[in-house]
């Protein structure tokens, strides 16, 4: 490769429009060397890859499955190596050992924990019924997510969030409340997994992807 | 502490334009619908919705146009209606960058569309807008009615009944219209809200009347303190007009305590 820049990945899991992400990091990096690819051999070749995701869990397990866990096994020697890795919601929930949504069905297994969906029926302080899907904008605190603010407002689009298992306690992680606090982000060595949509997040989701980059990718 | 209430300006557009300049002193050409929405979104805007009100056959490249322009420089979501009758419309405009559709007369006259359009793009990508009149505007009690084509056609359905088959039918947000107050600049009809509110387990936006801060204030504000409960509130004249900027309005609910999002 004569591209002498660092050569980002974003991994197409066939679940939807990859867009808006491919918008926000042109917008937030300028002209970078991407591809969206769903091809394992792309994946072992990048610096970094970013894994955005919408859908539902099985779906994305059975697409990192395929072709006797092709593409699986290139993500997890990716994040073996140390190198950079970006997930965005199932991007971030594929990290974990397994979810409610699909029960039977694996994730990478990373991180010890599993994905749980929000419960039904909670209420908030005026008795207002806190509505799943979480959809909208909320704070999320920071204890010690390198790229994160301290407190930063991003958009969230979920039902289920990640539960790290009591041995990951030295995961750092973000949090944010609704009706329950959550992990609305999680970060190890060079792996950052964040609930909300950086491309959807205005100032504060360019900046997170600008702050990744720099910090992960560039160094 | 939970999720932020919304503040959502409009823009409608015909033909690639706003029918309806946004009086920003910083813009050259107010009849831009991207440099409106790009505006919007430095002012703090929590979402943008485009309605495209003339949604003929050829103003439907033009719109599929804005939208992509509008994707590659505003990074908050954005949903788009008007015109919007099979799956197929459904499709390109999510494909031209838009986050969410927003279904009116059709899902009248096909409800089966809402399911076929949740199932294929789920439902926080589907929005069914709804247009209510009262039956007795002097009386909530009577009820309200759906009514679809800009308020022309009375289609016969209660409101709140057919929210809740929307809702069900897998709509991840009623937009609804006080088509009795739109316009009028005096406030929602805070009684349609917290009656849909309290029907439908699904976001609630309000829409139609706002003509003070005071009127988005009331809208959002929780049903146990006298509010209506809405989970956000969609503008277009109070904002258009220049009069309140989305800063000030924000900044207006923040001191009564309505969680928003801080920009």
């Amino acid at each position: 490769m004569s591209d002498a820049r660092p050569h980002l990945c974003m991994v197409d899991l066939g679940m939807g429009n990859l867009r808006s992400v491919e918008r926000a990091l042109l917008a937030a990096l300028g002209d970078v060397s991407l591809v969206v690819t769903s091809d394992p051999g792309a994946v072992r070749e990048a610096h970094a890859v970013i894994v955005p995701g919408q859908g539902a869990f099985g779906e994305c397990s059975a697409a990192l499955a395929r072709d006797g866990g092709a593409l699986a096994r290139a993500l997890v020697d990716h994040i073996e190596a140390a190198k950079p890795y970006l997930g965005i919601c199932l991007g971030l929930q594929v990290l974990f050992e397994g979810s409610e949504e699909a029960p039977g069905r694996g994730g990478l297994g990373v991180f010890k924990g599993q994905v749980r969906r929000f419960r039904e029926g909670m209420r908030d302080d005026d008795g207002a019924l806190i509505k799943i899907p979480h959809m909208g904008w909320n704070e999320v605190r920071s204890e010690g997510v390198p790229c994160l603010p301290a407190r930063g407002w991003f958009y969230f689009v979920h039902s289920y969030h990640v539960v790290p298992a009591p041995e990951e306690a030295g995961l750092a992680r973000a949090t944010a409340s609704h009706g329950e606090t959550f992990v609305a982000a999680v970060s190890r060595a060079s792996v950052l997994g964040v609930q909300f949509h950086p491309e959807k997040s205005q100032r504060e989701g360019l900046a997170l992807i600008k702050r990744f980059y720099d910090s992960e990718v560039v160094r | 502490m939970t999720v932020a209430r919304r503040l959502i300006p409009c823009l409608d557009v015909k033909n690639g334009r706003v029918v309806k300049g946004v009086r920003f002193v910083e813009l050259r050409d107010a009849g831009d619908p991207v440099a409106c929405a790009a505006a919007y979104d430095r002012d703090g805007a929590d979402e943008i919705t485009f309605l495209d009100i003339g949604a003929t056959h050829e103003a439907r490249d033009i719109l599929l146009d804005v939208v992509a322009r509008t994707a590659d420089q505003v990074f908050v979501p954005l949903t788009v209606g008007g015109g919007i009758r099979a799956r197929s419309d459904v499709d390109a405009i999510l494909r031209a960058g838009a986050d969410k559709v927003s279904i009116n007369s059709a899902a009248v006259k096909t409800p089966a569309l809402v399911n076929e359009v949740a199932d294929a793009y789920g439902r926080q990508a589907l929005v069914v807008a709804i247009d209510a009149r009262r039956v007795n505007p002097l009386d909530p009690a009577a009820g309200w009615r759906v009514y679809t084509h800009g308020g022309r056609v009375d289609t016969g359905l209660d409101a709140l009944a057919w929210a809740d088959e929307m809702a069900r039918r897998g709509a991840g947000e009623i937009l609804l219209t006080s088509m009795d107050r739109d316009g009028t600049g005096e406030g929602y009809d805070l009684a349609l809200v917290r009656a849909v509110v309290e029907r439908v387990a699904v976001p609630v936006i309000a829409s139609g009347g706002v003509g003070t801060l005071a009127h988005l204030e009331e809208g959002v504000r929780p049903i146990a303190r006298g509010g209506a409960g809405a989970d956000a509130a969609l503008a277009a004249t109070i904002f258009h007009d220049g009069h309140f900027s989305l800063s000030e309005a924000k900044d207006y609910l923040r001191a009564r305590g309505v969680p928003v999002r801080a920009t």
